[in-house]
């Protein structure tokens, strides 16, 4: 009597993911794509109606939305792609060139930034920029001018603090990518006589441009829904000066009451996310 | 070789830079935390003390909270460990188109910024009356990490060999038993880390305990020190840092075993890299 293997009733394992996954976030892609459509508010409104695309008209107008667009992109390419990506692949690349202690003692704390939660992250970094902080008195004792960060280059700030907390992932990826890399072929590379940059730029890199598409992505798509960080660090502000999109929707459906108008917002957001995760897959060339 | 030595002192160099980049906050939340005139400075303390530690350990301010977060994490990770383990079981042995599809939408999933959800699920909780309870935002949190889950147990459950599958199915066993009896204790490490890496991940999540649980006394650590310290007027920096580093200290713990158990933390990367 040995168990069925085949038939429809096989796959009944895969029951209590699919109805989580269909319950808790099906359910709210398809409610947002409703909302996104509606009138909704907070409070204070019997009903919500449909307004068809007035949500998305109102936001391409909407100079707070412009600013986000801009400042997520900002936030975007100099955390993620410039900052999370290089740093990752550069220390990845020195830790194979230096000695184990060192290896060991970057790794370490570059990883442990990465572990702690977000919020700690948030406050550690918030001390670091604070016009009392760490970083001035560093500049301070280098006899460089200081300034109030958050307040001056609030953008920059929140991006730093990503790349401090999310360049070990891309380390990480990085260093696996380099291992594979078979001794031969730098070897033979040197032999030629091609000098190190010469090796990064024709050899390494090529080598490992399915990692960079991995991990130009991943970086991307969690950059995106960075909330936290931000949102301990400057809530947004000054103003509206760090306000990314994530942030924007939260202060357009709670603290201003739009849920409507918010969930348009967070349905953009979304289908960039979605957009990126296609390429995503594309680059990835699954094996299933 | 004396261009190796060279080599060598230059990767040396930059990765101090580097790594003192890094320390310097670090080194503020440790010392920070034992001294007793704690500011926004990196300093050393002139006295050390164990004040903030002695003023942050109170039921309201680390054991309610912590106790919440171990509920509300520990409860969404058993979910999310059975129902990815389930889940992968039919992935992994039996090919088809479907599960193909199936596979491709989870690893889709994975990638979407859950971020932009909770304005909806926020809208469906209050609802559904999920809003404010701890088991509805367990069970969400238990689904945002699954995809990833169900994904990286597959890839372990790929590494078990279906040889010995097939011995137990003549022997008789059902397919719930071959799972539990066979592919998981030989899985063992591989469902460790999936367990720990979607604790972790839980642990340090902000946003979906800020926006689905309201009552106080209900906050998980995240949210508690964010709302405790965050809207005080005066900020006492030294108990913060005590609370960060209570806070933070599972995590760290809990991400050494999984590091150690396989050989530096670079297997992770692999498994994220498919």
């Amino acid at each position: 009597m040995s168990a069925p293997r085949t038939g429809w009733w096989r796959w009944v394992p895969l029951a209590p993911a699919t109805i989580l996954l269909l319950l808790f976030l099906a359910g709210p892609i398809g409610y947002c794509v409703w909302i996104a459509f509606t009138d909704t508010q907070l409070t204070g409104q019997a009903g919500s109606e449909f307004v068809g695309w007035d949500n998305f008209r109102r936001a391409f107008a909407d100079d707070d939305f412009r600013n986000a667009v801009g400042l997520t992109l900002v936030f975007t390419f100099v955390s993620a792609i410039v900052g999370q990506n290089t740093l990752g692949l550069a220390l990845a690349g020195l830790m194979r060139a230096a000695s184990r202690p060192v290896r060991t003692l970057t790794g370490t704390l570059v990883i442990t930034a990465w572990v702690l939660p977000e919020i700690v992250a948030a406050f550690l970094l918030y001390t670091f920029f604070r016009r009392e902080g760490t970083l001035n008195a560093i500049l301070d004792w280098l006899h460089l001018p200081s300034q109030n960060w958050l307040f001056t280059l609030p953008i920059l700030a929140v991006s730093f603090a990503n790349v401090w907390r999310g360049t070990a992932f891309s380390m990480l990826i990085y260093s696996a990518a380099l291992s594979e890399i078979p001794r031969e072929v730098t070897e033979a590379a040197e032999v030629d006589g091609a000098s190190g940059p010469r090796r990064v730029l024709y050899i390494t890199l090529p080598m490992i441009r399915r990692s960079i598409g991995t991990n130009l992505m991943l970086n991307t798509l969690s950059t995106l829904s960075v909330f936290g960080l931000i949102w301990a660090m400057t809530r947004g502000g000054p103003g509206n000066r760090s306000q990314t999109l994530p942030v924007f929707m939260y202060d357009q459906a709670f603290l201003k009451s739009l849920i409507g108008y918010g969930t348009a917002v967070a349905l953009l957001l979304l289908l960039v996310g979605s957009l990126f995760s296609v390429v995503y897959l594309r680059l990835m060339k699954v094996e299933l | 070789m004396r261009r190796a030595a060279r080599a060598r002192l230059a990767a040396d160099t930059a990765l101090l830079v580097t790594a003192a980049a890094f320390a310097v906050p670090l080194l503020w939340l440790v010392l920070a935390s034992v001294d007793a005139e704690a500011d926004l400075r990196l300093r050393i303390p002139s006295s050390v003390t164990a004040g903030n530690f002695d003023a942050v350990l109170t039921d309201e301010i680390t054991f309610t909270p912590m106790l919440n977060s171990l509920l509300l994490c520990g409860g969404a990770t058993v979910v999310s460990v059975v129902c990815a383990a389930l889940a992968a079981y039919p992935l992994s042995r039996h090919r088809s188109r479907w599960g193909r599809s199936y596979l491709l939408t989870i690893l889709f999933t994975t990638c979407l910024p859950i971020t932009a959800i909770m304005v909806p699920v926020y809208g469906l909780f209050v609802q559904v009356d999920l809003i404010d309870t701890m088991y509805g935002t367990a069970l969400f949190l238990a689904t945002a990490q699954l995809p990833f889950a169900v994904w990286l147990m597959k890839n372990f459950m790929d590494g078990v060999p279906v040889v010995l599958e097939e011995a137990a199915w003549t022997d008789g066993a059902s397919n719930l038993q071959t799972l539990t009896r066979v592919v998981l204790p030989l899985m063992g490490p591989g469902v460790t880390v999936v367990t720990i890496y979607t604790f972790i991940m839980l642990w340090g999540n902000f946003f979906v305990p800020f926006m689905l649980l309201l009552s106080p006394e209900q906050l998980p650590a995240s949210v508690s020190i964010f709302t405790f310290f965050g809207n005080y007027g005066s900020v006492v920096y030294g108990q913060l840092a005590a609370f960060s580093m209570l806070y933070s200290a599972p995590v760290l713990v809990l991400y050494i075993l999984i590091s150690r158990r396989l050989g530096g933390g670079f297997a992770l990367g692999g498994a994220v890299k498919g």
